[in-house]
């Protein structure tokens, strides 16, 4: 309440400040008069009190229901619920986000365990030079007469596994204590890729003047503290190319002007700049207003490109869902889906996805076309009004029953 | 008489462990530390026990445990798996290959002797 001493406002509205304190934290409802003086105190319309608090409050409460298989009329009944026990439904709404953010965290760290190689055998190693030790220095305790010539060899083992072991989890401690978010440790060129690209905001300036040439895409490439591969300079040197086309073609400014006319649908701008929609989606998610993400998968369905977007969890390692546009439009250069989709085991955020395949290929005789898959992530804006499509990030982690994609089970569901 | 194990663990430091444990027990220990030998030695040794860890070089354990088990030979064999690979998804795996008992890493040298004591007195079952 900007700018009002809480005592004033509770006078000028003619209550006490103890019980604007409880309004203020949502432990009371706010409504009629009270809310009409309250707004006109603060000079804001009604509605800005009440909707974001509460129908957040509402949400949280919505979503335990739905996670905890709650049905009937009681279902419907969250905002009386709220409105009567304020106090326990802040505990159920809090409860249930912190249950969302663990299951984030497990997500990612059962990713990570049953995906990263590193880390696999860094535990297998760690496990297997504890059980060394545990071993020899039971033997060393437990035996009262003990030859010199075992008990020196024990000596010696547990001497070189400690140190092992020292070593292992140094080197565990390193790699886990990276925050893969701000200072991925990287393992892959793809990664060291996405770091380079993350540290540009995924924007390259100079590439989005007319006539850039290869110099310019290898000076940034060269310059990059990020790319320590080979691979991962090749791999940058390609992106960065496909940029410098795209921006040839279709400059941030000119499409970003065919916004403000046509709206944000990438199909229309495609059709009003005579732009291919594969095109049109890597250009929106280089526009930093827009918040989208934007992933691009080859042929065999690898992901080869990743800008994130909060919410829309992409696997670290392994596959991701088979539902996702991406894959659907795969092998049908041309077609372009668009789907309003929800991301099941994150949170439930909704998304509008569009997709498009394009022939990467020069087109010749009886050749199969090599293609690839875009697909612009974007946030989802206002209700859904059709359906959606559930997705998950990857079959482990993703919560949906009877899914007809369904790889493995899910370590929500099934618990394996 | 001297009973008789295969020990087929690439982890020189535990072999010598469980080697000192046994052969103070009276076991004639042959240790392996590479899988693609194993079955070649079990079928010619015909041990009384094999235990088995599940990263090999060469061939890992649980090959070496479904080839054991397809010889009617070693179908009733007590086969022990000693493993870094905790998960459930191992231990079914385990199972449904056919293992006597899965220990995991690190377990303690009381419990492993228990496992041989347990497995060599009576006829196998799965665990």
């Amino acid at each position: 309440m900007a700018g009002h001493k809480q005592a004033d406002l509770a006078a000028i509205v003619g209550i006490s400040a103890s019980y604007l304190n409880l309004i203020e934290h949502n432990r009371r409802r706010i409504g009629g008069k009270l809310l009409l003086n309250i707004a006109s105190a603060l000079g804001v319309e009604p509605t800005t009190l009440t909707e974001g608090a509460e129908a957040a409050l509402i949400a949280a409460l919505r979503e335990a229901a739905d996670d905890t298989g709650l049905s009937g009329p009681e279902v419907g009944r969250a905002d009386e619920f709220a409105g009567r026990f304020p106090g326990w439904a802040d505990v159920l709404a809090n409860a249930q986000r912190r249950i969302a953010t663990l299951e984030r965290t497990i997500e990612a760290l059962t990713d990570r365990l049953a995906h990263d190689p590193h880390l696999a055998a860094s535990m297998h190693e760690l496990l297997t030079t504890a059980a060394a030790i545990r071993s020899t220095a039971s033997i060393l305790a437990d035996t009262k007469t003990l030859e010199p010539e075992w008990r020196d060899r024990f000596h010696i083992n547990i001497d070189q596994d400690s140190r092992r072991l020292a070593d292992s989890a140094q080197s565990l401690v390193g790699y886990l204590e990276a925050d893969p978010e701000t200072t991925p440790a990287a393992s892959s060129p793809q990664e060291e890729v996405e770091a380079f690209l993350a540290a540009h905001r995924f924007q390259f300036t100079v590439l989005e003047q007319a006539g850039q040439d290869e110099t310019a895409i290898q000076d940034l490439v060269n310059s990059a503290p990020e790319l320590k591969s080979v691979a991962a300079r090749h791999i940058a040197r390609t992106v960065l190319q496909q940029v410098a086309v795209d921006a040839d073609a279709l400059p941030i400014e000119r499409i970003r002007d065919v916004i403000e006319t046509v709206g944000r649908d990438p199909m229309a701008l495609a059709q009003h700049v005579h732009q291919p929609v594969g095109r049109v989606l890597r250009r929106m998610a280089a526009m930093p207003e827009l918040g989208a993400g934007l992933l691009v998968c080859d042929r065999s369905g690898t992901v080869i490109f990743r800008k994130s977007i909060e919410g829309f969890m992409v696997p670290r390692f392994g596959a991701g869902c088979p539902l996702w546009p991406l894959f659907a439009v795969l092998g049908n250069p041309g077609l372009v889906v668009k789907e309003r989709v929800e991301q099941l085991g994150r949170g439930n955020a909704e998304f509008e996805c569009i997709a498009a395949c394009e022939v990467q290929s020069v087109h010749s005789y009886n050749a199969q076309p090599l293609v690839q898959s875009v697909m612009l992530i974007l946030p989802a804006q206002g209700l859904a009004t059709g359906p959606r499509l559930e997705v998950g990030a990857t079959c482990r982690v993703c919560p949906r029953g009877n899914c007809p994609a369904r790889r493995e089970p899910s370590i929500l569901n099934d618990g394996v | 008489m001297t009973k008789h194990v295969v020990l087929v663990e690439d982890e020189t430091n535990i072999a010598e462990a469980i080697r000192f444990l046994l052969g103070r027990e009276g076991w004639r220990v042959e240790t392996l530390a590479n899988g693609s030998s194993a079955v070649d030695v079990i079928r010619t040794v015909c041990p009384d026990l094999v235990m088995l860890d599940v990263m090999l070089p060469g061939k890992s354990g649980f090959e070496i445990l479904k080839e054991l088990r397809a010889d009617p030979a070693f179908a009733d064999l007590p086969i022990l798996m000693l493993t870094a690979r905790g998960q459930a998804r191992d231990r079914e795996m385990a199972k449904d290959a056919g293992v006597s008992r899965f220990m995991t890493k690190p377990f303690s040298n009381a419990e492993m002797l228990e496992a041989v004591h347990s497995l060599t007195a009576a006829t196998p079952t799965a665990s």
